[in-house]
């Protein structure tokens, strides 16, 4: 992964265009990005209401369960929206034709980043409006820390996503499904719904080493004891900063196979 | 002073002509067991359109693929322009480029957001002008806001040659250029690349099983077979080498029986 030249932001910014290009060319893509955040919004939005009206602690609560599955996909988004974005590629046979161009691999994870966020923001940005209309929750009400929640979630997506695209250019299309596989077996570690603490302790322990845990937890403190607790936050960009590297260096180390093995000319749909 | 730098400049340029545009020395790549390229040497001469031909799984894919840096030889020395390509592979590249059956550009973008995307991966000064040259050149101004998959074969190919040479490359190297192209159109793109070649003063690589298209455009021929080269000169030599009439006649006395030089003690 070689360093930054003065052609990095256009190169970078090459690929955002090339997914741009994709996503606005296509009106049910587009529909696609938002559809499900909204569906997801909507569902546990009257599961909520339901269950403020059935208990206290819900009805003192507001809001945990819709600010739970929105910040939920972030991470889900960012980790899908990068793996997408890589996965096009492949379907389209283009991964030749890109790699054997002046982009370095630090500029397409950087640009892959980019489109997830990208990605990201359009899919839940109406999710979160309608969540306001529709039940009366706004995500925006965290405050500040809400940023600090979507980047620690979405770095970890991103984490995740690398790592499944790395599996993809190893191993071919046929891992593709573990974009999926992967974010919903770690979902019941992350404690999306719950305190972790009601963890069996073994689970816990697994549970510890992922940054969301720590932003779900987080979350329920500011919306239940109005509590910012910045421990979690550093302790999700700590742990981040760790997962980070490891899907940047399983990505790089899969690529690294893949051109060994000649697979970068042949893979595709 | 000016003398000085005169002549500094013209022993510059005339080193620069004297490297060749590639230079391989000792390239292998083994798949396992398998030797898919078995200790290959050649140089190809700057401005040169010099051709790789052979049977299916001679090698030739694998080697322009090592030349893009798409595959990790096992072995051996690329040197590209004048630099070691492991080295440079990144400079290299935004002076060279290709097109190969076994890349597709994005079939749901039209042919100007392709070539508008890797215009600017290739750091083209000036993406909107260079487009329309070269749809132009290859008659791809009716197509040019249509979705690449909405093209016939031939079209799909126009549109790839005109990527490859989006960022008016040094060194082109072409998988079989031709392919699902009819004859007109076929002579026609030969007609292109002559003329590149000569204005640009590109040096080409191409991969063709076209006999003809080799015979017509290329200077130079080398013949890969199970890994190696197995002979190598000039079309016309090679043809009164084996006593043919042809180059694809040459071509099918190498596949079947060898290469003279294979049976020469």
């Amino acid at each position: 992964m070689s360093g930054i030249d003065a052609g990095t932001p256009r190169r970078i910014g090459a690929v955002v265009l090339r997914h741009w290009y994709l996503i606005a060319s296509s009106w049910p893509r587009f529909v696609d990005l938002c559809y499900w955040p909204i569906v997801q919004m909507i569902l546990w939005g009257f599961i909520q209401t339901f269950l403020m009206r059935q208990s206290s602690f819900f009805a003192q609560a507001g809001g945990i369960l819709l600010g739970a599955v929105m910040l939920w996909d972030v991470l889900f988004r960012g980790q899908i929206g990068l793996a997408i974005a890589f996965f096009e590629e492949v379907y389209s046979r283009n991964l030749g034709h890109l790699f054997a161009t002046p982009l370095r691999m630090g500029e397409y994870i950087a640009a892959l980043m980019l489109v997830s966020l990208a990605r990201t923001a359009i899919g839940l940005f109406p999710a979160t409006l309608l969540a306001i209309w529709f039940f009366g929750f706004s995500l925006y009400s965290l405050g500040i820390v809400l940023i600090a929640f979507f980047v620690s979630l979405i770095v970890f997506g991103w984490s995740i996503g690398l790592f499944v695209a790395g599996l993809v250019l190893r191993y071919g299309l046929g891992a593709e499904s573990f974009a999926w596989a992967f974010i919903f077996a770690l979902a019941p570690l992350c404690g999306v719904y719950y305190p972790t603490a009601i963890l069996p302790s073994w689970v816990q322990a697994l549970s510890a080493i992922l940054p969301a845990p720590y932003i779900f937890n987080g979350m329920r403190a500011v919306l239940i004891d109005h509590v910012v607790r910045v421990d979690y936050l550093l302790t999700a960009a700590g742990l981040n900063v760790v997962w980070l590297a490891a899907g940047v260096a399983g990505f790089l180390i899969f690529h690294a196979q893949a051109r060994e093995r000649g697979m970068l000319l042949q893979l595709g749909e | 002073m000016d003398a000085i730098l005169k002549t500094d400049v013209s022993a510059a340029s005339r080193v620069r002509a004297a490297t060749p545009a590639i230079a391989v020395e000792g390239l292998v790549k083994r798949y396992g067991q398998v030797r898919a390229i078995d200790g290959i040497t050649f140089n190809v001469a700057r401005g040169s359109f010099t051709a790789l031909l052979g049977g299916n799984g001679a090698g030739k894919t694998t080697t322009i693929a090592i030349l893009l840096g798409l595959v990790r030889p096992t072995a051996g020395r690329v040197e590209i322009l004048g630099q070691d390509f492991a080295r440079h592979a990144k400079t290299l590249l935004a002076r060279m480029n290709f097109q190969s059956p076994y890349a597709d550009l994005p079939r749901r973008l039209t042919v100007r957001q392709n070539l508008t995307v890797y215009a600017r991966l290739y750091g083209v000064a000036n993406p909107k002008i260079q487009i329309a040259s070269l749809a132009r050149e290859l008659d791809l101004d009716a197509l040019l806001d249509r979705p690449l998959g909405e093209l016939s074969a031939g079209q799909r190919t126009r549109a790839g040659l005109a990527k490859a040479f989006i960022n008016r490359p040094e060194l082109v190297l072409l998988d079989e250029p031709t392919a699902s192209l009819d004859p007109d159109t076929a002579d026609w793109v030969r007609g292109f690349l002559a003329r590149y070649a000569r204005e640009a003063g590109a040096t080409f690589f191409i991969a063709s099983h076209n006999m003809l298209e080799v015979e017509r455009l290329c200077d130079s021929v080398l013949m890969m077979k199970g890994g190696l080269i197995v002979d190598s000169g000039a079309p016309k030599e090679l043809i009164a080498k084996y006593g043919r009439t042809t180059l694809e006649d040459v071509f099918l006395d190498v596949a079947r029986h060898g290469a003279l030089s294979e049976s020469a003690p």
